[in-house]
């Protein structure tokens, strides 16, 4: 992991602000779909062990519902929404009137509907990145799994797998309404693409 | 449940038990949690394999237990030197879940097959026997294996608790 020790916190700054601006577009629609104020925390950008990265949405063996996507274009890497159930019922309910049953399971149009706004808030965080850094980058169709936090993310960290046995990522949490509905974005970049995203940004990298 | 010795084996790691202590990896997606194990000395060996090949290892402190084809070797001798024997040793295997159905899918995405059949022909060449596997799928599963009878419990969020 020599690429990532050598970071400085100046270029930590570089990539919360990339977070900060990405999830602070998505917090955007999200709070035009809902209707509602958003809150969104200060982003946090860390290096993180494997074993760590689930912890940060309740453990390796919390269930959560997570939409994945993977970032095509100049600046690869790999997306995820993760939302706890609670949070994505009530997505359901206020967002689209659904009426969504408490018990266990969801139906492939509850399915359909959460990933399709992984996908818009996904996108919105996207396009703002890609307008910020005027380097291209464009989502893959999303995907969606309910299944423990510890499986789901990580397959985003493969790409690491290779490098070291930490990640490095940019996550963001959403919160309305006092913590009854909360949303975590995480950005995992490509290994390779830091030095892109701070060559468009401008910062030198030796 | 009687309280009993556990012994966590996290992502990318590898660990062995004895006297009755119980091996434990929790969510395994495209992972494969592979264990080892001699009925007769009764003793347990767990990896939690990420990738299937050390040949795209670029990182500067090596991992054994990440690869498929240097975590089973790894595992060999650390059971070896607490008494296995190779010829008793008998395996079995969860995980290699696609946890994502993609479109457009690349081989890199396709992690959790290889993981499995990479496992396989590792065990192969040592001539281990696979005598139970709960691979494939969509979904992940947290597994434990307990050293004294032998038994690997696989939990999932869909299918509850099986043992094989």
């Amino acid at each position: 992991m020599s690429l990532f020790s050598r970071f400085e916190a100046f270029e930590l700054d570089v990539l919360k602000e990339v977070g900060n601006i990405g999830a602070g577009n998505a917090a955007t629609a999200l709070s035009r779909l809902l209707d509602k104020p958003v809150d969104m925390a200060v982003p946090k950008v860390s290096l993180l062990p494997f074993e760590e990265v689930a912890d940060r949405v309740g453990g390796s063996e919390q269930i959560v519902i997570a939409v994945f996507l993977r970032v095509e274009g100049e600046a690869p890497g790999n997306m995820f929404f993760i939302i706890e159930e609670q949070s994505a019922r009530r997505l359901l309910r206020q967002l689209l009137s659904m009426q969504v049953e408490e018990t266990d399971g969801y139906t492939d149009m509850e399915l359909s509907a959460l990933c399709e706004i992984g996908n818009i808030l996904a996108g919105s965080y996207l396009s703002s990145l890609a307008d910020f850094t005027q380097l291209p980058m464009a989502p893959s169709p999303p995907a969606i799994a309910v299944d423990m936090a510890g499986a789901v993310l990580s397959y985003g960290l493969m790409q690491y797998g290779e490098m070291g046995d930490s990640a490095l990522l940019i996550e963001t949490t959403f919160l309305e309404d006092c913590q009854s509905l909360e949303g975590h974005f995480f950005l995992i970049p490509d290994p390779e693409s830091f030095e892109k995203i701070f060559k468009a940004l401008g910062v030198v990298v030796e | 449940m009687i309280q009993q010795n556990l012994v966590k084996v996290g992502m990318a790691d590898l660990n062995i038990a004895t006297d009755g202590a119980v091996l434990k990896t929790t969510g395994l997606g495209s992972c494969v949690g592979l264990t080892l194990y001699d009925p007769i000395k009764k003793i347990a060996g767990m990896a939690h394999v990420m990738l299937p090949s050390s040949d795209i290892a670029r990182e500067t402190t090596f991992n054994f237990a990440k690869y498929a084809d240097t975590a089973i070797p790894e595992l060999l001798d650390r059971m070896i030197a607490a008494g296995a024997h190779v010829v008793r040793l008998k395996a079995k295997m969860a995980g290699g879940a696609q946890m994502f159905a993609m479109s457009g899918q690349t081989d890199s995405l396709r992690i959790g097959p290889r993981n499995v059949e990479s496992c396989t022909a590792v065990l192969n060449r040592f001539k281990i026997p696979i005598v139970a596997q709960d691979t494939g799928g969509s979904f992940g599963r947290t597994i434990e294996f307990d050293s004294a009878k032998g038994m690997l419990a696989i939990r999932s969020v869909q299918f509850g608790t099986k043992e094989i």
